[in-house]
Formats: structure tokens, sequence, C-alpha cells
């Protein structure tokens, strides 16, 4: 199968108005002919599913929470970048674009791209329209922020909760339609199969949570609106219910899955504590905009650090190392998240870590509380400085903060088109669930942005293309062909439920990520991957023979429900090393230890991995067939990226 | 640590259901209280017992998904959700008492899972503003004093746990309801529908099964993300002049 990108002729700046114009239309009369079935509420989901509804479509949405505003876009903090350039400092859509093209290093597509720097000015103009109450300054107009790798200030924020207050918006929307009987809502109902008739993806059958029921819905067209995989490390920033199911189970129904090694560990979080740890909790990104990161400069003192011998106030300005200020003299504290987590790993691995575990840094606040008081530093990061007392029991104001990477954000995804569309026809991938714009590292404060871009400006007029020439007619809820797909669960469900083994699922998970965490993790080699495939093949094995599932498939059962998704989680991390065992260079998030310049910076090789890697499920038990989309580059000149 | 479980356990909504004990030892005083349950489920799944039923999600205080009251408090003894609550918060050899959120319109699924789909429902009847996407004037046009900005803000910040209602011994949502209220009321973007959503959203209020308010302020002292009191103030204000000019509802 070629892969086709779909990507419109034309000058970059036209490509999206050209294609709006040459896409076809549905009558506004026959929208209310076709079904939609959206599945998952975050921003991608709850704004696609809103914006659909508000088109006259009928939408179904599903979500596995108890309701849709809990989806966890909620706990993004950091901002949402727009290129308004209202603080006249240089920014423009270009400018925003060639930003996300670098960050990403190199390996995502123009076309996409730039439509995203393009829409993201209508975003912030949506947000505030519904009520988005976004920081301003005192003349009233909104306030911006300077956000991780960037050098324009063109981040709009609500404190340190502006993913809470974007989804609400957007869920906001969505009960609107709701209430004018446009959108059906099925919380707690989580999806376990997409079905495929005739060669395009006809709807879903999801299974209701409480009371264990399996049931199809049939639709025209399907959007997994689902998020990121990161919870295949256990511990990663992503809530407890986050998983790849349904992207994984469209996978195997025929959308290639790309680019899954791309994951990005993000620099600020607090550090492990201990084994009981079920989560790692993310500090924004903004703190580097006001807190300086540092260790001791030699061991012995961090030794000292370790054994709470001294304080961090103890250690003189002399003897700190402000290992990212003197390495990169001109973004310093600012450089890009898969930058700042290496160093913080190096510093670490050279044993100056500081706190008991030998495994995290210093972010200090010391010289912006003198500088700026500390109301000022308050205002902008009351929040966060409460959570991080809260949950260390320490007080940033007085002693410096610890942080350390973690698993935040999956780049990867299932592969789509220009028009969001995977390469099952109907069946779409919005948001973190599909590959497309990050390339090989997200910047920060672009995760809102795209999740927003796609459902609100994309796919309202990208799904209407495709419907525009499917006739009106359903496939019945009981076509052999849903009926298939319910046998399959239901089989599975009974599996899971009869191995009655001896090992919690959760040993499997923390099992499974402390393979992925060690070997697919910061920093990778063939070795260690070689490694980590045998050693995922025979957990899978164990899990199978061996785990224990209890009560029964017609309840609240928490522990089926996550064996489902542990058992997903151990085909994909499979699949991640695989991607990243092929990809011989190094690049964003996905570094490998052969390919490194000699100053320790990721080595790309634009000669031989300028293409998007997008794996074709072969079978069970099978390997996966690779196939390459070629990166074209016309706009921008492909440079090693420096931020020295 | 070692600590003595209470904790309420139902099969599903129209068992009875009724406390049980149990006794956890080598608890950590840097976990958060949901990652004790995790110890405790653990062990009663190794023991072949059905672990016990919480919802939660995000696990960093933000999703509103986790609930629980805990010995007589929503959340617990600080003012923070039960994710965010450490098991330094506790001394060795006590006794923790954990039940569901208790109220009619939030029916319990099962263990300490409530169902707070009314929520959803009082969102619905008109917590929004009515735009469609697109067609909207450019984010500058409409200034909003910083002030008023930052008062809408303190409002939107509820995260919809429903700790105010747990708390309130007539189990009143106005607390959750004035926070909606309030925060678009006082944008310009929100005035233009506000008395019609103050009626509507009070009446699907009331259809739910909520209580009524008699101003103890238990609500706002427990709610996690500091919802203020005045809220309630502001939305019975709204909804009064609502009822003596409207032309809607």
């Amino acid at each position: 199968m070629k892969l086709d990108s779909k990507i419109p002729s034309g000058p970059l700046a036209e490509k999206w108005t050209r294609h709006k114009f040459n896409v076809k239309l549905v009558n506004p009369a026959n929208k209310r002919k076709y079904e939609i079935i959206v599945v998952g509420t975050g921003l991608a989901g709850a704004s696609a599913a809103a914006s659909l509804a508000e088109l006259g479509y009928n939408v179904k949405a599903f979500c596995f929470q108890d309701s849709p505003r809990r989806a966890h876009s909620i706990a993004a903090q950091g901002g949402i970048n727009a290129a308004k350039n209202y603080q006249n400092d240089g920014d423009s859509v270009f400018r925003l674009f060639y930003d996300t093209i670098k960050g990403g290093d190199y390996r995502s597509r123009e076309g996409n791209v730039y439509r995203l720097a393009e829409v993201s000015v209508n975003i912030i103009d949506q947000c505030v329209a519904q009520g988005v109450p976004f920081a301003r300054e005192y003349g009233g107009l909104l306030a911006n922020r300077s956000f991780g790798g960037a050098q324009v200030s063109r981040t709009f924020y609500a404190r340190g909760q502006t993913g809470q207050q974007l989804l609400l918006g957007a869920y906001s929307a969505l009960s609107r339609q709701v209430a004018n009987g446009k959108v059906k809502l099925f919380p707690r109902t989580e999806m376990m199969d997409v079905v495929v008739v005739d060669g395009k993806a006809r709807g879903i059958v999801t299974r209701n949570l409480i009371t264990g029921a399996i049931e199809s819905h049939s639709a025209h067209a399907v959007l997994l609106c689902t998020g990121g995989y990161g919870n295949v490390f256990f511990l990663s920033t992503n809530a407890m219910g986050s998983n790849v199911t349904a992207a994984w189970r469209a996978h195997k129904k025929g959308a290639f899955f790309s680019n899954p090694c791309y994951t990005q560990i993000h620099p600020t979080c607090i550090p492990v504590s201990g084994d009981h740890q079920s989560k790692l909790t993310l500090m924004s990104e903004s703190l580097r905009n006001d807190g300086r990161v540092w260790v001791p400069k030699t061991k012995e003192m961090a030794e000292k650090l370790r054994k709470k011998e001294i304080a961090p106030k103890d250690i003189k300005e002399e003897d700190r190392d402000y290992y990212l200020e003197t390495k990169y003299p001109s973004f310093g504290n600012l450089v890009p998240r898969d930058v700042a987590s290496r160093n913080a790993k190096y510093v670490c691995d050279e044993g100056r870590g500081v706190n008991e575990t030998g495994e995290a840094v210093f972010l200090d606040f010391r010289d912006a509380i003198k500088r700026d008081g500390e109301d000022a530093v308050k205002g902008k990061y009351g929040n966060l400085f409460d959570m991080y007392e809260k949950i260390t029991g320490e007080n940033p104001y007085q002693t410096p903060m610890m942080i350390y990477p973690a698993v935040h954000y999956t780049m990867g995804g299932l592969w789509v088109d220009y028009n969001l569309m995977t390469t099952v026809p109907g069946l779409y991938a919005l948001g973190e669930a599909n590959f497309s714009d990050h390339g090989a590292n997200r910047l920060g404060a672009s995760a809102l942005m795209q999740g927003l871009a796609d459902g609100y400006f994309v796919a309202p007029y990208t799904v209407g293309d495709y419907l525009a020439s499917l006739p009106y007619e359903k496939i019945p809820e009981d076509h052999a062909e849903f009926k298939k797909s319910e046998e399959e669960v239901k089989a599975r469900v009974q599996k899971l439920l009869s191995v009655n083994g001896t090992k919690t699922v959760d040993h499997f998970h923390k099992k499974l990520g402390k393979i992925m965490w060690n070997h697919c993790g910061m920093a990778r080699n063939a070795a260690g991957l070689t490694k980590a495939k045998e050693m995922i093949q025979s957990l899978k094995e164990e899990f199978w023979s061996n785990v224990k599932v209890l009560g029964t498939g017609e309840e609240l059962n928490l522990s089926l429900e996550k064996a489902h998704r542990v058992a997903d989680f151990l085909e994909l991390g499979e699949l991640m090393v695989d991607d990243a065992l092929h990809r011989n260079e190094s690049c964003g998030g996905h570094f490998r230890d052969e390919y490194q310049t000699p100053e320790g910076e990721a080595l790309r090789d634009d000669e031989n991995f300028a293409y998007v890697a997008a794996w074709e499920y072969k079978g069970e038990g099978k390997e996966e067939a690779l196939h390459k989309e070629d990166l074209v580059f016309e706009n921008v000149k492909l440079t090693q990226r420096s931020y020295k | 640590m070692n600590l003595t479980l209470k904790v309420w356990r139902q099969k599903n909504p129209s068992d009875k259901g009724g406390f049980k004990t149990y006794k956890l030892s080598g608890i950590s005083a840097d976990m958060s209280f949901l990652e004790m349950l995790d110890v405790l489920n653990e062990d009663l799944s190794e023991k072949g017992e059905d672990p016990v039923h919480f919802d939660h999600d995000c696990r960093e205080g933000i999703c509103g998904m986790c609930s629980l009251y805990i010995n007589g408090q929503p959340h617990g003894p600080h003012q923070t959700t039960t994710c965010q609550l450490h098991m330094r918060s506790f001394r060795d050899g006590d006794t923790i008492t954990i039940e569901p959120w208790r109220a009619s319109a939030f029916p319990i699924v099962k263990d300490l899972v409530v169902d707070r789909s009314s929520f959803d429902r009082i969102i619905q009847s008109g917590g929004f503003v009515s735009v469609n996407t697109g067609g909207v004037p450019d984010a500058n046009e409409i200034p909003i004093p910083k002030v008023i900005a930052d008062e809408s803000f303190d409002a939107a910040t509820c995260i919809g746990c429903g700790a105010c209602v747990a708390a309130c011994k007539n189990a009143s949502a106005m607390l959750f309801v004035s926070a909606k209220i309030s925060q678009l009321a006082l944008l310009p973007q929100g005035k233009v529908e506000k008395k019609e959503r103050a009626e509507k959203m009070v009446a699907q209020m009331d259809k739910e099964g909520f209580g009524a308010c008699t101003n103890t302020g238990a609500c706002s002292a427990e709610c996690p993300k500091e919802i203020k009191l005045s809220n309630i103030a502001r939305m019975n204000r709204e909804y009064f002049s609502a009822s003596l000019s409207t032309e809607n509802v």
C-alpha cells in the first residue's frame, strides 16, 4: 500500500485555504442524515463532537470516565500557543510553523504544521467567546508568556490550569449540543473494537463499564480522539485511565501506527519517591521561565545533599553548576524538553543527583523571588507551588524544588493523512491519538493547540468531504460484522477472566513499565532494545497464562478494565521497541546512544531517515510491516538543531 | 505505618451495603491516600477478594473524579482532593473510615463509586455561552478588566467533584451551580444569556433532587478549589432579578 498524505498542491500558505474550497460539502438539510461517532471527550474529542453537532450532524460521544469533563486534557498546565503577535515581538504564522517544525527535529509534515499554525489564531478567539478566562493585563487585553523553546511570547494561559479551562470551554459547547439533542453522550463506556464493513469504518463495539454489556454502535464515520499511550511506561504524567486500547484495536483493524518510538520525556516532574508510586506529577514547564536549574559542581557535595548532611542553601554560588545556562547560553533554562531532560539524566548519571534516589536536579526560584518579590512569583505559579508542597511536604518558596524527567506525551500515534483520516477509510484520529504535527518532539504549549485545531477547525471540514460521497443508509447493528466483533470482544473478556493465575494486572503493568523506561526511555541502544523485545515477549506470554482478574464481566470491574488495557500495552510496547530499533538515528525524543554529535546532541540522518514510519499489523505473533512516507521539505532548510 | 480501615462496601445500587474492616501495615507517609488504597487492593486481589472500587483518574487534583468521605469529611482532613491527600496527614495506629458521597442526587454505583451525571445535566441546562465554532470576534476585541477576569477565573476553577454536596447537610449543589453562573455572569461574553441561564440551571438543580441552601458554608469550607460562598450570593441575585424581569422560561 502506497501512503498518500494528500497534502494539497500550491504554496504553503495557500494549501489549507485551497483545500477548504476544494472539499465536498454536505447540504445543510442532509447533514442530519449522517451519524458520527467520537471516541474520547478531551480537547480534540469534545471540540470535534460539539463542532460537528453544530453543523447539523448527529453525534455519539463516548468516554470511559464518569463525565466528559474528566478527560486528561484537563491536567495540562502551562498554556496554548497562537501566532497572534499581540506582543509585537515578531511572531507570525510562519514563525510558529518554523519553530514547530524545527522543534520536532524535522520529522513532521510541512503542510500539516503550517495549517496548525494558521488556525491557532482562531482557537484563541473561539475560546474567549466561550468564556474561557485567560490571563489578562490591567488594560483588559490578553496576557502572554514565553514558553519552553520559543523566543517570542505567544503562549496564552489561564494560571497553571490552561488545560482545565480550555477543556471546560469545549465541554460546555458539547453540553449545549447534548441539550439540543444533537449529541448523545455515553460516559463510562469503553471502545473495544472498530467495525469495518466493505473496507470502511462503520461503527464501534463498546463495553458499558457499569453493566458490562457489550454493545454495537453503527455510524457513517468514526473519530478516535483517545489521547496518547504514555502509560505503557506505567509511571507517567498521564491519568491512571489513559490507555492505547481504542487506537490499538483500530491498528489491528488496519489503521497503520506511526512513529511509536517518539515519546516525550518532560523535564520538570516531581521525582519518584518510592515503589508505591502510581503516577508522576508534572510541574509546568512555564516554571523554567523563572526557575534556574542546577546541581552541585562536585559528586561529593551531591552525596552530602543526598544524605541530608547539608541543605541546598549551604551550597555557595561558585559551587553550583547551572548546567543549562552554561551549555546553552542563548536559550539557557528554556531549551526544548528533550534537551533539558537528557541533560538532567547526564548530570545524575555523573552522580550529581540531589535527592535520596540520586535522580533529581534543583529548580531554584531564589533569584526570581529576590528580583520580583514573592507576591509576583506567587501570582504566576502559586497553584503549582502549592501542589508541589502538598505532594512533597517541602516549601518551594524557601528551598529549591526538585525535579526529574518523566514520560509525558507521545508524538507517535495512528497514521493520518492531511484530512486526519487513517488508512481505514472513514476512520479518523485527532489530537494526541494521531502522529501528525509534532514530529519527533513536541514544543511546550502545542498539545492544546493541536487538539483544538483538529477538533474545532480541521475535522469539521474534512469529515464532511468524506461523508458527501457516502450513502445515507446506516449499516444495521445486527450486521454480521458487528456480531462477529461483539463475539470477539466477549471471548476476550472471558479469556481474561478465565486465566485465573496468581499475579495481579498491576504486577505486569509495572514490569512492562520498567522494561520500557530502562530500554526504550530517555536514551536507547540496539543491545538494550533487542533485549527489551525478548523481555516483553516473555512477559506477554506470562500475562496470558498467569494473570489474575477477579469478579465477573457483568459488573463494574476495575481489574478487568485494566487487564484489557495492559494486554494492549504489552503489544504496543513491542512495536515501540521495533520502531526505536529500526530508526538508526537520533531525533527529538528518540535518542540512540550510537548516534550523537561529539557534544552529545542528537545526530539525525536525513539522508536515510527523513520519513514517517507507518507500521501495518500482520496478525497475531507476526512481525509488523514497515511502510515509509517520505517527508518533503520545500520551505525550511534542515539544520542541526542548536540551542547554544 | 499501621492502619485500620473501615470501608463502605456495596455490591451494586440495590445492595444494602455496610462497613468492612481491613488492617493495613507498612504504609509509607509519602504515599497518597489513593496509593494507600492501591496497596489495600493489591492485598485483596492476591487473596482473591474483590478489590474496593473507587473513582480516580488524573491523581493530580484537577480532573475531579476522585471523591471519598474520609473520617466524616469530603476528601479528608485538608482542603484538597483525595488524590492530593498524603498519608503524612495520618498517624500510625489510626482508624480511618471511608464512605462514598452521600446524596440522593448521587446514587451509589458500587462501593465508593457514585453517579454524578446530575452535574452534567445541570451544565447541559445552561452552563455555556451559546456560540458556535467559527465566526467569533477577535479575542482582543472584548477587553475585560483584570479584576473581573480574575474573579471569573476563581469561580471557573471548580472541578465538579461534588465535595460541596457531600459536605452539605442538605446535599445542596448551590456552590457548584453558582460557580458556573458566576463565571459566566461576570464576563461580557456570558452576560447576554445570564438571566435565562440562572433560571434554567436552578430549575435543573431542583429537578435532580439536590437540597436547599441554609448558608452554613460547609460547602466552601470543604471545597478543594476554595470556591467562595459569595458565588451563591451572586447566583441568588441573578436568579431573583431574572425571575422579576425575564421574558424567558
